[in-house]
């Protein structure tokens, strides 16, 4: 009904089209179809930092919908991305066929530890549709698992957060294992081909990248309408008082489970897409740290405002790709710093001051 | 003072089907004896105090029952036994004939039809209050329902009547964050009525409240009785004589005293709990 920061404005929504209209039509017809001395072409390293970028503003979308609209502080979505990949890794690693290193029937790392076979859970990973379908069940499940057992005993707030950031280093810590099965720390890499598609060409590297784009639109869109809806406003009343929630008749766990699912399946995506592009899986992925800046981009965006995270995603994250060139032994003081001011005077991140900038200037019109 | 009897279709439906037996309706309530709440010999502890010490109380269908008593006689803590949300260590807790609360969840005893107001008003601040009425209105609560749940004029109409009853309709689109606490309060009882529960509980209505104010929560009050069976826990004294028609007393976790405002007032023991004679 009300509360308008909810539905984005109409120069919301043409910034949003004109935008689309740029990053999925007007670039990628600049790198394909441009000769490469021009002045105008656009660079494959553009295009995957672009495409690489979409993909952790998913991930910040997905954590917008847990942190920001159901008040759950999840430090391990790092986890849900990296199974995403790997599932979608298992997929690619079984797409080099035989033109490996070793020339053998299975992936390099399995002639390493000696292994003549694949592994029961390789079994199937070579169609493309068994491993969308592991993309979304692998995070989807074990959300759903870990969120019943938390949600059910009424886990919240910062223990919470720590279990979730557990969560992710036990899982860090097991696929850093070799015999775990997925190339231990040196994870998935020298990926070949998709579909048939040689994975370096130019036009698979669009097709990916055109793909993540609508995906990131399509979850936004989705994010606005489970928002805006009934649902919606359940989950937000959950965050600010659950019991009065539950004494409306309401049961929080199924509330908070759909979301946590949703949020983690979202993550899964997004990693599914990240690997082919950036061409390397590995436990790092799921280390705390990764799981954290996720928060960060979140809370620098600001909170319940689907829009304010992806924006989030891509400043800081191209921020990192300057401080990571020019000054690669600042960028961690400079991440903690933007931390600090966000949280002490930006609670509701780039987004409220955003509102609070127009409201002023509207103000000193009137 | 005679309470009216409520008419209960259901009861009387299977009644003339088998006589004086009639069908259970798992998850309807079933008043058919004329009690709405039965609680006998519930004691909860708290780390060995007793906060409830083998209390037995029934409150009729369509009755509005005062519960008063001094600071710690465990009146919050018998409508958080009848809500779900503290457990008893013994006793039994029944919601008409059928529904036995101590083996329902807080949101199944809400679904069956009792609504609690809380001491401290807690209406969702960020909501704006039509939205608060809209959360709390009774319809399909699943995940999936809540997805595709739209707004139907009857719905709308609905709480239009409830903002108007509650004097709100000109703050529909304020966030209730910003209404007086008064307000809130009304605001919490719209979101108890929009559920239609057959038992209300309510947890020191009008503490905070203008004397107006009071007075028009008081006539509120008489006007669901009938309708609703109420249960109010109120310390204003003032409040208690504007409403009550039975008043109950409890005093160390049980029943100290019950029958009317007068006869509880002239009770020996009573004064002595009072005034500490």
């Amino acid at each position: 009904m009300t509360t308008s920061y909810r539905y984005f404005s109409k120069s919301v929504w043409l910034a949003m089209g004109v935008l689309a209209v740029g990053l999925l039509i007007v670039l990628p017809i600049l790198h394909l179809g441009v000769d490469k001395h021009s002045s105008m072409y656009v660079s494959s390293y553009a295009i995957t930092l672009i495409g690489k970028i979409m993909c952790y503003a998913i991930v910040a979308l997905a954590m917008d919908l847990v942190w920001g609209y159901a008040g759950i502080l999840s430090l391990g979505h790092g986890v849900f991305f990296a199974l995403g990949g790997y599932a979608f890794g298992m997929y690619l690693m079984r797409g080099i066929g035989q033109d490996g290193v070793y020339h053998a029937s299975v992936p390099d790392f399995m002639v390493f530890l000696d292994w003549k076979t694949l592994p029961w859970f390789w079994q199937g990973t070579e169609h493309f549709a068994y491993s969308l379908l592991l993309v979304i069940l692998v995070p989807g499940l074990l959300a759903l698992m870990f969120g019943f057992f938390a949600f059910r005993s009424r886990i919240k707030g910062v223990y919470l957060s720590i279990i979730t950031q557990a969560l992710t280093f036990a899982a860090m810590l097991l696929f850093f294992r070799n015999e775990t099965g997925f190339g231990g720390n040196n994870g998935f890499t020298d990926f070949k081909r998709v579909l048939g598609y040689s994975i370096t060409a130019p036009e698979t590297r669009v097709a990916i990248y055109m793909l993540t784009g609508l995906v990131l639109l399509g979850a936004l869109l989705l994010g606005r309408y489970i928002v805006t809806s009934k649902y919606g406003r359940v989950l937000a009343a959950i965050r600010d008082a659950e019991s009065r929630v539950m004494f409306c008749g309401y049961n929080p766990v199924s509330y908070k489970l759909f979301i946590w699912t949703l949020s983690a399946v979202l993550c899964g995506i997004a990693g599914a897409l990240y690997v082919p592009q950036v061409g390397i899986i590995n436990p790092s992925e799921m280390a705390p740290a990764n799981s954290i800046e996720i928060a960060i981009w979140t809370a620098v965006g600001g909170r319940a405002t689907l829009i304010g995270p992806i924006l989030g995603a891509v400043l800081v994250n191209a921020a990192k790709s300057y401080f990571t060139v020019s000054f690669p032994n600042y960028w961690l003081f400079f991440l903690g710093a933007i931390f600090i001011v966000v949280t002490l005077y930006l609670p509701h991140g780039l987004m409220g001051l955003l509102s609070a900038l127009r409201r002023k200037l509207s103000g000193a019109w009137k | 003072m005679n309470i009216p009897a409520i008419e209960n279709n259901q009861a009387q439906d299977s009644g003339t089907l088998t006589g004086l037996a009639h069908f259970v309706q798992p998850g309807e309530l079933d008043t058919s004896h004329g009690t709405v709440l039965y609680l006998e010999d519930v004691t909860v502890s708290f780390d060995g105090f007793r906060a409830l010490n083998q209390l037995s109380l029934t409150i009729d269908n369509g009755e509005l029952r005062c519960i008063i008593g001094p600071n710690g006689a465990g009146k919050t803590t018998m409508m958080d036994v009848i809500t779900g949300k503290t457990r008893a260590d013994s006793g039994t807790a029944f919601f008409g004939q059928t529904m036995d609360l101590t083996k329902m969840n807080e949101a199944k005893i809400v679904q069956s039809g009792i609504g609690r107001k809380f001491q401290k008003p807690t209406v969702f601040e960020h909501h704006s209050v039509f939205e608060n009425l809209e959360l709390a209105m009774q319809a399909d609560r699943g995940v999936w329902a809540t997805l595709f749940a739209r707004l139907d004029s009857e719905a709308r109409d609905r709480i239009a009547d409830t903002l108007k009853l509650i004097r709100l309709q000109d703050s529909a689109d304020r966030p209730a964050g910003l209404l007086s606490h008064g307000q809130k309060q009304w605001l919490e009882i719209g979101m108890l009525l929009m559920q239609r529960p057959k038992l209300l509980l309510l947890d020191e209505p009008v503490a905070g409240m203008t004397d107006e104010e009071t007075d028009r929560t008081a006539e509120l009050f008489l006007s669901l009785a009938g309708k609703h069976s109420l249960m109010v826990v109120e310390h204003d004294m003032a409040f208690v004589a504007q409403i009550a028609k039975k008043v109950t007393v409890l005093h160390e976790g049980s029943v100290l005293a019950e029958g009317s405002l007068d006869q509880v007032k002239n009770n020996e023991r009573v004064i002595e709990v009072y005034l500490g004679r």
